[in-house]
């Protein structure tokens, strides 16, 4: 359960806070999607959730606890991050990227290598091929995966992902949103994931909330948000996919003359 | 060719101890270097505030000559050894190894705080930013992240400081350190070439090792390659202990013997190295020190023995002007010296070596001039060539003040490139040393001097306050007082200093150490 109540978050002394008077509560055990231009402050809001950026004002709470006044490293080491652009360690191998939170939440050696084992099998890398690579001497698909499997690393049950299937090829893409929904049901995480694809957005998420400007334009399931758009700007993000499955229809129906 | 080799092997003789010190003093001024500005360098790639004072006062130093820098230490040090005697009743040694480490430390540290810092921050943010979401304190982010990452440039840093600290180690030899400069020094001096290719060649090879040693490591933290960094280990630590083992097993020395920079000076040192020997003292050398330096290190006990010049502590030590005739000025020389500092005087070895006026004996015949007044007449048409030391020291002044001249055009040289530039006429008067066996060979006059401008410079034997009473130390000097005369120092210093069939100073020493013994 993480609410944000009131949260603002304004960077610079000057220009338009980056976070604006937002809400949201996020249930046990949900996906929550956030969604939304590029610059609506989706980073931002993950970022608040574990205190990589504190806000100017509001309050976060995660588990009914006040996650302000808790240790920011260890909130940390209890959530796992998967960053867009997936930040691995370059000087570090697989195995060690993998093993980062484990090792600095102290766990025996043998713990940490049955751990390695079991998340690189999880997201589908052979373990001997892999581990000891370097992620300069991985695809981009590898590397995100990587990144999840280090986010899962330290057996979080809250998981924040910043488009964590961006830089992969549809097919790719599709097998790994689908291995990680069976990892979020199996392991009962609850998961804050930012896109800005709407057919994933309505794929993955439980509910997605559509962000604009640092706050929340809509929120709801897919299907209530398919059914009432609250404003153009929702309807024309929501009329993207099925647009473009129009259109899609139609070229393959001329297509075979 | 004879003559090569010789030198060859004496160079080859004194490499244990030359490249000993030199490696000692480089890896103690890198280390403490990299002890100094490893830290200072993450603490102003994490202050936007420190960083520009921080990279700013290293380039300062950076500009400052190496030369100037490393002498520069040894009056602060100095300075604050005479404070430290008198609070805390014990000082330390101002010259040598301390104002070297000192100079040698500020010198390495540019270009590690500069790769530091510009690594670090160059980090891209967005793994800094992993390293928070994983868990990582401050701290752990330093170690675990930003100083692995920043590990390949601040390697090359650190290999360039060890070029810097290696090459400029060679020019700590005049503030009284032995490095592999003493063959460059020694070697200008005497015009011994093979001592100076010597010198260079020894520290370009210890450089271009020391620097692919250090290739290693920074291949190894950009490739992550563990053997690279282990052979890199292995090899300093190679370096490293076969460079100091015979420095370590030889000991410490009983006496430290000054000696200045010149031809005669080196000659005196052996000679003086040799009695002590002979006599069961373990002897070291500073060589190369200026005149001022080896005094100030004679009253401090940092040089127990050494030969002065009795002119020269009279103006530059004492500040006296006029010259009351050879035997009073000694006299009052041993008086002060013993008062004043507790040095003892052991007495005139027997010839002088005087600043005098020398000209090309045609030149002079052509012009009519035998005294300086002569000179002075002539002097405005004149070119006049001198050492270094000579236009700054008092008897400069005091000569010009009794004879008013002005010269047409005055020129600084090594002592080597002086008589050389009289000789070819490219000056018409030198400041020469009257025991300089060039006199002799380039056929120079020596201008009288009638009104006794100049003072006597008779060569004197001191010793420190530690030593001013040991007997034993007194006693195996006590042969050299009255022992040498003017034309046997004159034939000595020419082995030394001609162009062919050159000696080195240690055999010219032996073959002086032979007249004294048959009482010539
Ligand atoms: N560290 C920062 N410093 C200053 N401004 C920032 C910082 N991070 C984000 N912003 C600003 O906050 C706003 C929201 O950014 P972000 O949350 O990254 O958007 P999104 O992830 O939705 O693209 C943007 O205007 C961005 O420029
Ligand atoms: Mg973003």
């Amino acid at each position: 359960m993480i609410e944000l109540q009131g949260i603002s978050k304004q960077f610079g002394p000057e220009g338009p806070p980056a976070i604006d008077g937002l809400d949201l509560a996020i249930a046990a055990g949900e996906v929550m999607v956030l969604i939304g231009e590029s610059g609506s402050g989706k980073t931002t809001t993950l970022n608040l959730i574990n205190r990589l950026a504190e806000p100017s004002s509001g309050t976060i709470r995660i588990d009914g606890q006040d996650a302000t006044t808790a240790d920011p490293v260890t909130l940390r080491r209890h959530m796992g991050y998967v960053f867009q652009g997936v930040g691995l360690f370059p000087h570090m191998t697989v195995g060690e990227n993998v093993a980062i939170t484990p090792r600095l939440l102290g766990w025996d050696k043998p713990r940490i290598a049955a751990r390695v084992t079991e998340l690189l099998a999880l997201v589908r890398l052979p373990v001997e091929q892999y581990r000891d690579r370097y992620p300069a001497e991985l695809s981009g698909g590898q590397r995100q995966r990587i990144g999840l499997a280090r986010a899962l690393a330290a057996e979080p049950h809250i998981m924040l992902m910043d488009e964590p299937f961006g830089a992969l090829d549809p097919l790719t893409r599709d097998d790994l949103a689908t291995d990680f929904l069976q990892i979020h049901r199996e392991l009962k995480l609850t998961t804050v994931l930012v896109t800005h694809d709407m057919t994933e957005a309505f794929m993955l998420g439980d509910r997605v909330a559509v962000m604009r400007d640092g706050k929340i334009a809509q929120i709801g399931t897919p299907q209530d948000l398919a059914a009432n758009p609250a404003d153009d700007f929702v309807r024309t993000l929501i009329e993207t996919p099925r647009r473009r499955a129009r259109e899609l229809a139609a070229i393959m129906q001329a297509g075979p003359a | 060719m004879g003559g090569t080799r010789a030198s060859f092997a004496a160079a080859l003789a004194n490499l244990p101890d030359y490249l000993g010190q030199h490696v000692l003093l480089s890896l103690s001024a890198l280390l403490l270097g990299l002890a100094i500005s490893l830290p200072l360098g993450i603490i102003a790639a994490r202050s936007r505030v420190l960083r520009g004072p921080v990279l700013g006062f290293a380039s300062m130093i950076q500009t400052i000559p190496s030369l100037a820098l490393l002498a520069l230490f040894y009056p602060v040090l100095l300075v604050l050894s005479v404070f430290a005697q008198s609070t805390f009743g014990a000082g330390f040694r101002a010259l040598g190894f301390l104002p070297a480490l000192l100079a040698l430390t500020l010198y390495s540290m540019l270009p590690v705080l500069r790769n530091t810092v510009s690594a670090i921050t160059g980090i891209d943010p967005a793994v800094i930013m992993a390293a928070r979401a994983v868990g990582m304190t401050k701290r752990q982010t330093l170690f675990l992240v930003e100083l692995p990452l920043a590990a390949p440039v601040i390697m090359a840093g650190i290999r360039t400081a060890a070029v810097w600290v290696i090459g400029t180690a060679t020019l700590s030899t005049p503030v009284g350190q032995t490095s592999l400069g003493n063959y460059i020094f020694t070697g200008l001096q005497t015009e011994n070439w093979i001592f100076v290719l010597f010198g260079c060649v020894a520290a370009a090879l210890l450089t271009m090792v020391v620097d692919r040693l250090l290739a290693l490591a920074e291949q190894s933290f950009s490739e992550h390659s563990f053997a690279k960094l282990i052979a890199c280990l292995v090899g300093l630590a190679l370096v490293v202990g076969a460079s100091l083992a015979p420095m370590l097993a030889s000991g410490r020395a009983d006496v430290v013997v000054g000696v200045k920079n010149f031809s005669e000076q080196y000659i005196l040192g052996s000679l003086i190295e040799r009695h002590l020997s002979e006599a069961g003292f373990s002897t070291v050398r500073r060589d190369n020190l200026g005149s001022a330096v080896v005094f100030r290190a004679l009253t401090a006990n940092d040089v127990n023995v050494y030969i002065d010049y009795s002119g020269t502590i009279w103006t530059n030590e004492m500040k006296r002007t006029g010259n009351p005739g050879r035997k009073v000025m000694l006299r009052e020389i041993r008086k002060w010296l013993k008062d004043n500092y507790g040095v003892a005087d052991l007495g005139a070895v027997g010839f002088e070596n005087a600043y005098a006026f020398a000209m090309r004996r045609d030149r002079a015949e052509a012009l009519g001039i035998h005294t300086i007044a002569d000179l002075a007449a002539h002097a405005s048409q004149l070119k006049l060539g001198t050492d270094y030391e000579f236009p700054s020291r008092p008897e400069w002044r005091a000569v010009s003040k009794a004879y008013h001249f002005d010269f047409a055009v005055k020129r600084q040289y090594q002592p080597n490139f002086m008589y050389r530039a009289v000789e070819t006429g490219d000056v018409d008067v030198i400041s020469a040393f009257s025991s300089d066996g060039r006199i002799a060979q380039y056929d120079l006059v020596v201008l009288g001097d009638p009104k006794g401008a100049l003072p006597p410079y008779d060569a004197i034997i001191l010793v420190s306050p530690s030593q001013a009473h040991d007997e034993k130390l007194l006693k195996a000097l006590e042969p050299l007082v009255g022992a040498i005369d003017l034309e046997t120092m004159q034939k000595a210093n020419l082995m030394v200093d001609r162009s062919t069939n050159k000696r080195t100073p240690r055999d010219a020493a032996i073959w002086l150490d032979r007249q004294i013994s048959t009482g010539h």
